[in-house]
């Protein structure tokens, strides 16, 4: 059903619709609302969920691995520091191959302190060994959600859905609820084939010794790997079920003959969708390449999307300080071995909740045009405001 | 696209008129898009919050530069002339104060108007919370959604003697003001 709904609140309904067995969480900003909301629909008994109130990340991400490993249904969600305390966990969750879900509202990671927007949280625990799923608006958010849960069980991997903060987790649109009888009728119960079982017991998360560790490390690359097909096979199961697709691994839009693309993650790619629609007259065509599935990384995709293109403006969220992108140099060593590939113009944009205008789109169409712009730029920055020797 | 910013201080519920105004376009049929800027969280601080009302899908998620519209949930906001930027030419600004209209346009050079609301709220929900008396005033100027969206919109968020009292105010504010005065920046 249509409504109008606040991001946090949508996600929370939308972990209710899943029915899971355990839920902690600690409450941080911007991801308090998805959080206080699950609080509610158990104490108003619409959710018949085991809430546990911890008193850190910590123990939230111990709380859902346990929860999860003794068979059950887990959820938790985090943001910015949040996901910092939870790290250790996060890896141990991942090398253990337990199946669960949690939602990022995306934020800024300390120092200097900031409550706002951008990717650096996630993209620190870009090696954990999650599957990381980006989405655009809160209706990918709420179908992703439910998709993570399937993704996970089938998998056998833990799913991060990533959502920007604020931009997404605060603002009202209009989401199409799914109901209770269309998730119960498309997400299987949960049975976790290793779950703890007194009657058969196991031991997980042993110490291993250098003659296995590269044999498990390669197992869970080779699971990642196997889970491309499975992340967009299910998008299509959800589309057929309503009519919605969340884009699958990634999802090329715009002008299929443009010699330039845009790729970003996230809330980014709808201001860019409004600024082509704006600007497209004056600033030239383009092809955006919407990228959901940042873990696994669907490189085989991504070649196929970007045939053609001169030039690829690839936007990150988040620096990484002595390289410059992430994403940027991820998608470079991808097309690395291409033999017509587009060149290559990498900036990061929108750090801390830097607002990202309409004129982005514009903006950064015009900057191709300059022979002499670096690989990688901070590309909002005001150099005005720094000290000559730190600019 | 029709582009509302709403200036309050944390504790007037600047954010819920945005959610509000939000829900009342979705109930008159348009798709709409609310958010808030927080700065420092926290009683008495600035904060903005932002609404766009369309009849398509929205994309564009950047803070709201160029309104059409602006209300102002505490006059106190107006000793910041900078409040009024971007303002589109024609647009129009609503003041929770008791001060004239005219006096408000003549020191911001735009076309404004002036509402009591939070005295209206307090003589009819007991709070000084002016945030639908002024959404209601706001509808009645432009003739943007109809009124029985605006009930319909808090129908979905209040219960009880709250909701009834937030129906009797928003009824007196809609009252209080020139019906349809800037329909027409409100149209184009």
């Amino acid at each position: 059903m249509r409504e109008a709904l606040e991001g946090s609140l949508a996600i929370a309904r939308a972990v209710a619709l899943c029915k899971p067995d355990v839920v902690a969480a600690y409450p941080i900003t911007p991801q308090t609302h998805i959080v206080e909301n699950l609080s509610r629909l158990v104490a108003e008994g619409e959710m018949h969920t085991e809430f546990v109130s911890v008193e850190s990340e910590f123990s939230a991400a111990s709380v859902v691995l346990g929860a999860a490993a003794a068979g059950a249904r887990a959820y938790t969600a985090t943001a910015s520091q949040g996901v910092l305390l939870m790290a250790e966990v996060l890896f141990n969750i991942a090398g253990l191959r337990i199946p669960l879900v949690m939602t990022v509202a995306n934020r800024a990671v300390s120092a200097p302190l900031s409550i706002w927007n951008d990717h650096g949280d996630s993209m620190a625990v870009r090696d954990s060994g999650w599957i990381q799923l980006h989405c655009v608006d809160n209706q990918e958010a709420v179908d992703t959600t439910i998709q993570a849960f399937r993704i996970a069980q089938e998998t056998e991997l833990p799913v991060m859905v990533c959502m920007d903060g604020f931009v997404l987790t605060h603002t009202m649109e209009i989401i199409d609820m799914p109901s209770q009888e269309e998730v119960a009728g498309w997400l299987p119960p949960f049975d976790f084939a290793r779950k703890l079982d007194p009657t058969d017991p196991k031991s997980f998360g042993m110490l291993v010794t250098p003659e296995y560790f590269a044999e498990i490390r390669h197992a869970h690359h080779a699971a990642m790997t196997r889970a491309l097909p499975v992340i967009d096979q299910i998008d299509r199961d959800w589309a057929a079920l309503t009519g919605r697709s969340s884009g699958g691994l990634l999802e090329v839009e715009g002008d299929p003959a443009a010699e330039v693309g845009i790729l970003a993650m996230g809330s980014t790619v709808g201001t860019l969708r409004a600024g082509m629609a704006a600007h497209a007259e004056a600033a030239g065509p383009a092809r955006i390449i919407k990228l959901r599935a940042f873990r696994p990384f669907p490189a085989e995709a991504l070649r196929e999307a970007v045939k053609g293109l001169k030039h690829l403006i690839v936007i990150d969220r988040a620096i990484s300080p002595g390289l410059g992108g992430i994403v940027g140099t991820e998608v470079a060593a991808v097309l690395a071995d291409m033999a017509d590939r587009p060149r290559i113009h990498n900036h990061a944009i929108g750090l801390g909740g830097r607002d990202i205008p309409e004129t982005i789109y514009a903006d950064l169409m015009a900057a191709i045009r300059d022979p002499d712009a670096p690989a990688f730029s901070v590309f909002d920055v005001d150099l005005e405001k720094l000290a000559p020797e730190d600019r | 696209m029709i582009e509302i910013r709403i200036h309050g201080r944390g504790g007037q519920g600047s954010v819920a008129a945005a959610y509000l105004l939000a829900s009342a376009a979705f109930e008159a049929g348009f798709t709409c898009q609310a958010f808030p800027s927080f700065g420092a969280e926290r009683r008495g601080a600035p904060v903005t919050s932002f609404v766009r009302i369309d009849s398509v899908p929205i994309q564009l998620r950047a803070q709201i530069r160029a309104p059409d519209f602006l209300i102002v949930q505490d006059d106190t906001l107006l000793l910041d002339h900078g409040i009024t930027a971007g303002l589109k030419p024609g647009g129009a600004m609503l003041v929770n104060s008791g001060r004239s209209a005219e006096d408000v346009e003549k020191a911001f050079a735009c076309r404004a108007f002036c509402v009591p609301a939070t005295a209206m709220a307090i003589e009819e929900i007991g709070k000084p919370i002016p945030n639908t008396a002024l959404l209601a005033g706001f509808l009645a100027l432009t003739g943007l959604l109809p009124p029985a969206a605006l009930a319909a919109a808090l129908k979905g968020r209040f219960k009880g003697d709250t909701l009834a009292h937030n129906l009797t105010l928003i009824d007196r504010a809609a009252a209080a003001v020139p019906q349809g005065l800037w329909k027409e920046p409100a149209d184009a």
